[in-house]
């Protein structure tokens, strides 16, 4: 025993020493990072952020300098809190209670303890910074818009979160990065790329110069400059048009799908989402729920569409044979689609065909050709089938796969949708339940880039190119086949030229013969949706939405807009007229009608919204719409 | 000499080469800034110096090989005797290096006497428990070889130099080995453990626990019907220690010394002031990972981070550059050479050689232990140095001299009889 007393003690002791190192060396990963943090310290060079121009190369968003002072706790030595916290313009309690926090997030990595100082607060503090170890400043870039336009598609840029950046570790804690919009969809080509530098500290945490040689130290990249498909001057004037209205206006170039014009209101400025106040302006447009002015519109409100669905049910009528150009149906002041149900209409030529028929927006026509074509099938569901089929060939009732971060799908039903509402097959349904859909009611929605998008494919008769908010990047057109390939409809191009003649007729002669514009020929269609509303259990009749899309020039489309105003009682009052200036603005560079612009400025239905906002409260209005013509 | 050429145990020279080797290797690795000369020999680097002291301690080797094997057991007494006055005259002469008289300056460079003490008392407790009289389970002969141990410690304490004067401890293992009652080891152990067992879970929660142990053994003893005065007189001592642990860690340690027990009791304890070297040295070993980040690549070795890295923390620079592979080779070696040296003292015939060679395994396993121990956290911080490893002139001399001696006396062991 005690021989072998000795050898006991070695064996226990080397075991107890290799079961340690195994512990601190392979299987406590802890030691790795810390050690990386401690010896050497990463500090960082951010590149300037991408400029955002406009199709024509006008400047949208530039950048401006800012300073945030940043803390690494581990470098912390005592300061005077009170002086500091004068010199950030902070409360003591609030500066005290940022360094607790970065201390919680963590000791070695550097906190954001208050952000985007200005040029003038920055030059006070840099003089006095020595005096508060552990305190740095990281220059950053912000945003500096030169016109008041586009920030419903620009978006902004914050400050990441924690929980931002547990899913994207590319980014730490004071990273600014794209919220909304352009800066959202394209922040990886805007952010650039940041520099690194690798400084090797000793334990003073002086610096012994570069780690490695700077083997492992990066230059920064500048992010890229993109420029957009938008016209800032139309999207200019659209803003100056939509005054005192609330809705959205998209225009698209419809042989590129560029998306020319993207308008909600109301809406902000841009510039009120920099720097220091952004956190305050946000969250006071985030809780007007009266306006909405962060809901955008022009991609998200999900209306009926109204009438401008007729041309659809038209076309696909053609399509399925179901109708001849020649075939004329009388209306007598409404369809009667069941005993006792009539679908009203208004006073107009009769009987009625096609093109007249879309001219005079006639509800009886489109509801029996709807019935015919699905009536065509042998079973109701067949039919509906058919028709979200073609329907869907146009975009609608899906995501446009447009390249911004917000949207919605519209809805058009299928059969399956009937199936459930009707408790089929307990109970059998048939086509007439279901024609409100073919003058745009019922249960279809759109969103008014859906229209716009719809408008599109019939200026090209037959196809459309998704639409898109990216032109060049750094002066290089686009190249991403999802934005150049051609989508084509499931109507024959035969089938668009009689119902494009409807469309010219309808500015021509029909419902929308009051605003002519000289030396250009649009093809258009009107909408009146009108609007009634729940509220504290009772339907209210509220004014109806006033819709509007065209193209034009009918021969050689250049633009096509959608133009939705809600309240705006019917199509041509404020949507046609906003529509029609819009062309005239954008293929004459010049408006020849200030009488109707003045108009516009000088018009809108914000009595009609205050009184609906005190009926609603705080609920939404763009919620269970229910449309008629 | 050429009969100790032949004879000699070269296995433990290899090894020791090795030690010798891969120490220089992280001197090297640890004082290189990168700005200085890159000769190997510039005595104003630490790698350099060490080099110089490793080549003369050949001369020292040759020296120790060359002299008669008899003569160190002759004149144990007299090398006792002169470490002793030298240990005293650093009162008068010392020169104080970090709060610590351990040093004779001699101009450029300084000598420890401590280092070289070690050597001599394990001959002084060889020579002496060789002795035909002597039988250690006698009272009265471990009292005195208490006193030749006790002496030294004492001197160093005085220093003070705390570490240094633990080493002497570990000449228990040699008396063990010749016959000391067990109860001396195993006291010690169960103190040890009490002692821990306290700081951890407290005293009310140890001697319950250990009242329950002794309450266990009492009722088997009693169904044996053997005398239950032994075990319950135990049981009550280790009970009665476990209520003065709080009064020996609050009043006999130095604060300083209860911060060492802190840092490895109490997470939480501020990894800048107390805990700091610990923390760093544990971080730039754990840093290290598996393979390591590359001879001369440590970062944490390049910010100065660890404290005394080129000495006491030495161990750190092999972790954090070589990895647990390194790490585990340096601990793999370390066992060999052990190993070697406990059966090169088992094979000697004469009694003196023996103690002697359980003499210089006890010094060389506590260094180990305790250093390794310390750096890794396991154990409280006590300032030791890796044997070949740490950088210092005296204590690679001391080490030298004293394997070296057990390795000549090795070599002569037939020559020298029984």
């Amino acid at each position: 025993m005690r021989r072998f007393f000795p050898y006991i003690l070695i064996v226990f002791s080397a075991l107890i020493f290799l079961i340690r190192l195994l512990y601190l060396q392979v299987f406590s990963d802890s030691y790795t990072d810390i050690s990386e943090n401690l010896a050497v310290k990463a500090e960082y060079d951010y590149p300037q952020r991408g400029y955002i121009y406009d199709r024509n190369g006008t400047l949208l968003a530039g950048n401006q300098p800012a300073y945030d002072v940043m803390l690494v706790p581990r470098d912390l030595k005592a300061f005077d809190t009170l002086e500091f916290a004068k010199l950030l313009n902070l409360e003591k309690n609030t500066l005290t209670k940022r360094i607790e926090r970065a201390k919680r997030y963590s000791y070695y990595a550097p906190s954001l303890i208050t952000a985007q100082l200005t040029k003038s607060e920055y030059a006070y503090l840099q003089e006095n910074m020595y005096k508060f170890e552990g305190f740095y400043i990281q220059k950053r870039s912000l945003r500096d818009y030169q016109l008041d336009i586009g920030a419903n598609f620009l978006g902004y840029i914050a400050e990441v979160n924690t929980g931002d950046i547990k899913k994207h570790p590319y980014y730490q804690s004071g990273d600014l990065w794209g919220k909304q919009g352009v800066e959202q969809y394209y922040e990886e080509k805007l952010r650039g790329v940041r520099g690194v530098k690798y400084i090797q500290k000793d334990r003073f945490n002086n610096d012994l110069g570069s780690f490695k040689n700077g083997q492992y130290d990066t230059l920064p990249q500048k992010g890229k400059d993109l420029s957009l498909t938008i016209d800032a001057r139309l999207q200019e004037y659209g803003k100056k048009l939509m005054k005192n209205k609330r809705g959205g206006i998209v225009a698209i170039e419809p042989k590129s799908g560029e998306i020319l014009t993207l308008i909600t209101e109301p809406t902000y400025e841009p510039s009120v989402l920099i720097g220091r106040k952004r956190s305050k302006n946000y969250t006071k447009l985030y809780y007007d729920s009266i306006t909405r002015p962060l809901f955008n519109r022009a991609l998200q409100a999900q209306y009926a569409p109204g009438s401008p669905f007729k041309v659809l049910t038209g076309l696909i009528a053609l399509q399925e044979n179901v109708v001849d150009l020649d075939d004329s149906y009388s209306c007598y002041g409404g369809f009667q689609y069941a005993r006792g149900q009539v679908l009203g209409c208004h006073n107009h030529p009769n009987p009625i065909s096609m093109v007249n028929g879309i001219a005079h927006s006639c509800n009886s026509y489109f509801s029996r050709i709807y019935l015919n074509t699905i009536n065509k099938y042998e079973r109701p569901q067949q039919g509906i089938q058919t028709w979200q089929k073609h329907l869907k060939s146009f975009g609608l009732g899906q995501y446009l796969g447009y390249d911004l971060p917000v949207g919605r799908k519209g809805f058009i039903p299928d059969s399956t949708y009937y199936n459930r509402m009707y408790q089929y097959p307990t109970y059998k349904w048939y086509a007439t339940a279901t024609v409100s859909n073919g003058i745009g009611q019922g249960e279809v929605l759109t969103t008014p880039i859906q229209l716009a998008n719809v408008t599109a494919a019939i200026a090209n008769r037959g196809w459309f190119i998704k639409p898109h908010i990216l032109k060049s990047v750094e002066g290089k057109a686009i190249s991403d086949t999802t934005y150049t390939n051609k989508h084509y409809t499931t109507i024959d191009k035969k089938h668009f030229e009689p119902i494009i003649k409807g469309m010219h007729q309808v500015y021509k002669y029909g419902t929308a013969k009051w605003i002519q514009i000289p030396d250009i020929e649009i093809a258009g269609k009107t909408g009146t949706a009108e609007n009634k509303k729940v509220i504290d259990g009772e339907v209210v009749q509220l004014k109806d939405h006033s819709i509007f899309v065209a193209f034009a020039p009918v021969d050689d489309p250049k633009i096509a807009v959608a133009v939705f105003i809600e309240h705006g009682y019917w199509g041509s009052r404020y949507a046609g007229k906003i529509a029609s200036l819009m062309i005239e603005k954008y293929i004459k560079g010049k408006i020849t009608r200030t009488d109707l612009e003045k108009w516009l400025l000088n018009n809108s239905p914000k009595e009609d919204y205050k009184k609906i906002d005190f009926m609603v409260k705080n609920d939404s209005i763009l919620e269970n719409l229910n449309l008629n013509e | 000499m050429s009969n100790t050429f032949f004879k000699i145990d070269w296995l433990s020279i290899l090894l020791f080469t090795f030690l010798i080797a891969f120490g220089w290797i992280s001197i090297y690795s640890t004082t290189l800034t990168g700005v200085e000369s890159k000769s190997y020999l510039d005595l104003s680097t630490f790698y350099g110096k060490q080099l110089l002291w490793i080549v003369l301690s050949f001369v020292i080797i040759l020296f120790v090989l060359t002299i008669e094997s008899k003569f160190y057991e002759r004149f144990s007494s007299v090398i006792y005797v002169i470490s002793l006055i030298l240990l005293l005259g650093l009162m008068f002469f010392g020169k104080t290096i970090n709060g610590q008289t351990a040093w004779y300056s001699f101009g450029g460079f300084s000598l420890q006497p401590a280092e070289f003490a070690k050597a001599a008392v394990a001959l002084a407790v060889a020579k002496y428990l060789s002795g035909l009289n002597v039988n250690i389970k006698k009272f009265k002969h471990q009292l005195n070889v208490f006193i030749i141990i006790g002496i030294p410690i004492i001197l160093i304490l005085l220093q003070p130099d705390t570490g240094s004067a633990l080493v002497y401890f570990s000449f228990f293992i040699a008396f063990y080995r010749e016959g000391l009652p067990g109860f001396y080891i195993w006291g010690a152990l169960a103190a040890i453990i009490i002692f821990v067992a306290v700081l951890l879970l407290g005293s009310t929660i140890t001697s319950i626990f250990l009242g329950l142990i002794f309450f266990a053994i009492i009722y088997f003893k009693s169904k044996q019907k053997s005398s239950l005065l032994k075990p319950i007189l135990i049981g009550l001592l280790c009970i009665s220690f476990t209520f003065s642990v709080n009064f020996l860690y609050n009043s006999v340690l130095q604060p300083h010394q209860k911060a060492r027990f802190e840092v490895l009791i109490n997470p939480n304890v501020n990894n800048k002031s107390s805990g700091y070297n610990l923390y760093q040295s544990e971080v730039a070993i754990g840093s290290g990972g598996f393979a390591g980040k590359g001879f001369l690549n440590g970062t944490q070795k390049q910010g100065r981070f660890v404290p005394e890295q080129h000495t006491d923390y030495i161990f750190t620079t092999i972790g954090e550059e070589f990895g647990f592979i390194g790490s585990a080779l340096v601990i793999l070696l370390f066992v060999a050479f052990l190993s070697r040296i406990l059966y090169l003292a088992e094979r000697q015939k004469r009694t003196f050689s023996r103690v002697y060679g359980y003499g210089v395994f006890g010094i060389l396993f506590i260094h180990f232990f305790v250093n390794i121990g310390m750096v890794t956290g396991l154990i409280p911080t006590i300032g030791i140095p890796l044997p070949f490893f740490s950088y210092g002139g005296s204590g690679l001399w001391g080490f030298t001299i004293l394997v070296f001696i057990l390795l000549k006396l090795d070599a002569d062991r037939i020559k020298l009889g029984s």
